[in-house]
């Protein structure tokens, strides 16, 4: 079994040298017969990863315990689909788990453009197979998962395994990764694209048209997965905190800063032929800080509570990223001159100028991150010492980011292209900045003197003002002509411009998710420890420990704690935080008891050790909202993501002296 | 010209205040990794620089103190005593023999004061890098 998984490993290598061989020969000689060879190895290698991903699911499955990485991530007490998730819970794994992705992602794009795009899909084939050969060199030389564990040169399996880290053993955890994972290994197709069509120097904006959806579809899996890790953060990690600047965190965040400046600049490409040389930058950029994420995440470079792995594989990743940005910097180099604007910028108000700097705050803060993540590393080498930058950095700086970049998702869409009339900006803004300006003084009134959750909540009720007038303006056109209710009709408008409508849903699930964030202004705790009958205060609430239980299950032990919950003394039920100790990895685990409320969560923590039992209460006002905003945020992906009933041809505005400039929607 | 003026400027400030808030924002929240030798030769530098210490945690040298938790780190036979003072609770991998990281301030006791720990389980199968895989071998070959 080992050695057929190992095999295939091999196989699949070999295949993707001999694809990118083959698929830059065949185009460079006019030798259709070695492209259509190169696109099977394709599929053959997808074939033979798939293999060796079965094969070690199985043993994962089976608990076979002769393989060295099945005993350390799997024991047998262990539920089924987190003997399945612990396919992607260690470090061979993960890569494997890369490599099956990349595979199969290659061998869609392969199969769906088997008659399109003809002139460049060689390239297309090459530039996927040379990322898909690093991951299976990997695989196969470095991290194999297919290495068994022997005594004295005899292979011989353990009684049990140590088990799946038991903080990944919790449901959202499961999904997690391969939600990130699908994002980070989804970016090499429009990357793969956007360099063929340069290499090609192919006319028109083809491979925009036909990446566009795929980046969507890439962003939205790299949202969830984001999202997915924040909400497991608060749930499993017992402190209570959904976000804390942690590496490992900032490698995810990065791609997806640049991935949404992307999905924003591509329509100046698109309508106005601009930012041609910015586009390419930034869907290279987006694919490269997805191979640096996987190294962060992957190498344990920097420290991080989250680096479940640290190896050896750094230099490789270092490797690969030098000769990939080197080669990505000459080929947009040498080819600037294909890549010229159509169009000029006009007017500091108008669609453009938001589009220009929603990219610019966007890449600032990507940067951002992307310096104080590294600045271990940047300066060990400058300055010899390594420094860490703490969270309070951050928030410092990307505060005032997030909040800049929310007030320009309110009025960037409300301008109009080239430039925008005094008298609009006054028609289309003066309610919700009225209201935004009354809430805010009502805040004030009410007490509340926290600057920046003065700012968001602002700016939150007038963004959230100007896209619902947006749908409200649409939809009664519309039900006025047709006679329909205003909800028909709403959905009517949705439907006829899908990325338009979608996108205000995305923009609308952002501001919810910004109410959530600015509740963290607002949090109380209080940390106790106590016996039964004990009853600890926090701000209004009243928690009673009625009672404190322990016990044992095949997979570990536990401790409970009865908590009465009760609030300006009437009696809200009772909450049962658990503490858990994993007998395999030896290794405890808290299990927080949540009361989630739209207005504010109550928060338990249980703590046992020692024989003292510690209870840790917090409340987050307005967290749910992040929650709700995330599924607004995938809702408007998806109604992005559906095709508009209205199919419609994007004339770009005339330019003179450039012939055939009609972007045809892809078909 | 006129109106490209207009978003350099817009560019200038934006950046420029970015900068301002980032370059401020370094002195406060910087912290020094140091070994648990580096430590000892730092002189008088160690009691006012925010530093993180990593270490293995001694067996057996836990000790706790009401809300506070004491412990040793040992770093290649260099001990440390910590003294941890946070608000929030230790992590779940923190334990007789993990890898933690202690963030604090050195005092002049001779305890490291932390307030912040952060903890790794050292897995019994997974090797740290450059250490040579005993009794593995791969399959196949």
């Amino acid at each position: 079994m080992e050695n057929l998984g190992y095999l295939a490993v091999l196989l699949a290598f070999c295949l993707s040298v001999y694809a990118i061989a083959a698929s830059v020969a065949g185009r460079l000689k006019g030798k259709p017969f070695l492209v259509v060879s190169a696109e099977r190895a394709v599929y053959a290698i997808f074939f033979l990863v798939t293999l060796a991903s079965g094969i070690l699911v199985w043993a994962l499955m089976t608990g076979d315990f002769r393989f060295a990485y099945v005993a350390g991530h799997s024991n047998r007490a262990m539920p089924a689909l987190y003997k399945f998730a612990a396919w992607w819970g260690g470090q061979e794994g993960s890569l494997l788990f890369w490599s099956w992705l990349l595979a199969g992602y290659a061998a869609v794009v392969v199969f769906t453009n088997r008659r399109k795009h003809r002139t460049i899909m060689p390239y297309v084939t090459a530039i996927l197979m040379g990322v898909q050969a690093f991951f299976l060199l990997l695989n196969a030389f470095v991290v194999s998962p297919f290495r068994m564990l022997a005594m004295d040169g005899v292979v011989t399996a353990l009684p049990d395994g140590n088990g799946l880290n038991p903080q990944l053993q919790y449901f959202a955890m499961a999904i997690h990764p391969p939600m990130l994972y699908l994002g980070y290994v989804g970016f090499a197709v429009p990357f793969a694209f956007a360099m063929a069509s340069l290499l090609t120097r192919l006319p028109g904006d083809a491979w925009i048209h036909t990446t566009r959806r795929w980046t969507l579809v890439t962003w939205l899996f790299q949202s969830c997965g984001i999202l997915l890790g924040a909400k497991w953060a608060y749930h499993a990690l017992g402190w209570g905190g959904y976000w804390a600047w942690d590496p490992v965190e900032n490698a995810s965040l990065l791609p997806w800063l640049t991935a949404s400046a992307f999905l924003h600049s591509v329509m100046m490409q698109e309508k106005k032929g601009m930012m041609k040389v910015w586009n390419m930058v930034l869907v290279a950029s987006t694919f490269f800080l997805c191979i640096l994420g996987t190294f962060i995440t992957r190498s344990g470079i920097i420290s991080s509570v989250h680096a479940f792995a640290q190896s050896s594989i750094g230099r490789y990743f270092v490797s690969f990223l030098a000769i990939g940005i080197a080669a990505t910097v000459y080929l947009i180099l040498d080819r600037l001159d294909y890549l010229k604007s159509e169009s000029q910028l006009e007017s500091v108000v108008s669609r453009e100028s938001s589009f220009l700097f929603n990219n610019l705050i966007l890449v600032a803060s990507c940067f951002a991150v992307l310096w104080g993540t590294m600045f271990p590393v940047i300066s060990e080498s400058f300055m010899g010492e390594r420094i860490a930058l703490d969270p309070a950095w951050f928030n410092r700086l990307m505060i005032p980011i997030g909040l800049f970049l929310l007030f320009l998702t309110g009025v960037g869409p409300l301008f109009a292209w080239r430039r925008t009339s005094l008298e609009s900006l006054r028609r289309n803004f003066q309610w919700p900045g009225l209201a935004a300006v009354v809430l805010v003084a009502a805040l004030i009134a009410a007490g509340v003197r926290n600057f920046y959750a003065l700012i968001s909540f602002g700016f939150c009720l007038f963004v959230a003002l100007t896209i619902l007038i947006e749908f409200y303006k649409g939809s009664r056109a519309i039900a006025a002509k047709n006679e329909m209710n205003l909800l028909r009709a709403a959905f009517e408008l949705t439907h006829r411009n899908t990325r338009r409508y979608g996108g205000y849903l995305v923009h609308m699930g952002i501001v919810l998710m910004f109410v959530g964030f600015t509740g963290a202004a607002f949090n109380q705790s209080v940390t106790a420890e106590v016996n039964t009958g004990d009853a600890v205060r926090l701000g209004s609430y009243s928690l009673k420990i009625a009672n404190m239980t322990e016990g044992d299950t095949e997979n570990y032990t536990w401790n409970r704690a009865l908590v009465e919950v009760s609030k300006n003394g009437e009696r809200l039920g009772v909450l049962e935080p658990e503490r858990r100790f994993y007998k395999a990895s030896r290794q405890g685990l808290g299990h927080i008891g949540l009361r989630p409320r739209l207005n504010e969560d109550l928060y338990v923590n249980y703590v046992v050790d020692d024989g003292k039992a510690v209870l840790q209460a917090y409340v987050f006002p307005l967290v749910s909202w992040i929650w709700i905003g995330s599924l607004v945020l995938v809702f408007g992906t998806l109604v992005a993501l559906a095709p508009s009933k209205v199919k419609r041809q994007y004339a770009r505005t005339e330019v003179v002296g450039v012939t055939r400039k009609y972007a045809p929607v892809e078909k | 010209m006129k109106k490209y003026g207009k978003f350099a400027v817009l560019i200038v400030l934006i950046l420029g205040t970015l900068i301002w808030l980032a370059a401020g924002g370094m002195g406060e929240s910087k912290a020094y990794y140091k070994t648990i030798t580096e430590l000892g030769q730092m002189g008088d530098r160690a009691y006012d620089t925010r530093l993180r210490v990593a270490g293995d945690i001694e067996g057996g040298s836990i000790q706790r103190k009401g809300k506070d938790v004491e412990f040793t780190l040992v770093q290649e036979n260099r001990k440390l005593r910590v003294a941890y003072h946070g608000n929030d609770p230790l992590p779940d991998t923190f334990r007789d023999g993990a890898q933690a990281m202690a963030d604090g301030k050195m005092g002049r006791d001779g305890v490291f004061h932390a307030h912040k720990i952060q903890a790794k389980c050292a897995s019994k199968y997974e090797m740290k890098p450059g250490q040579k895989a005993g009794g593995t071998s791969r399959a196949g070959l």
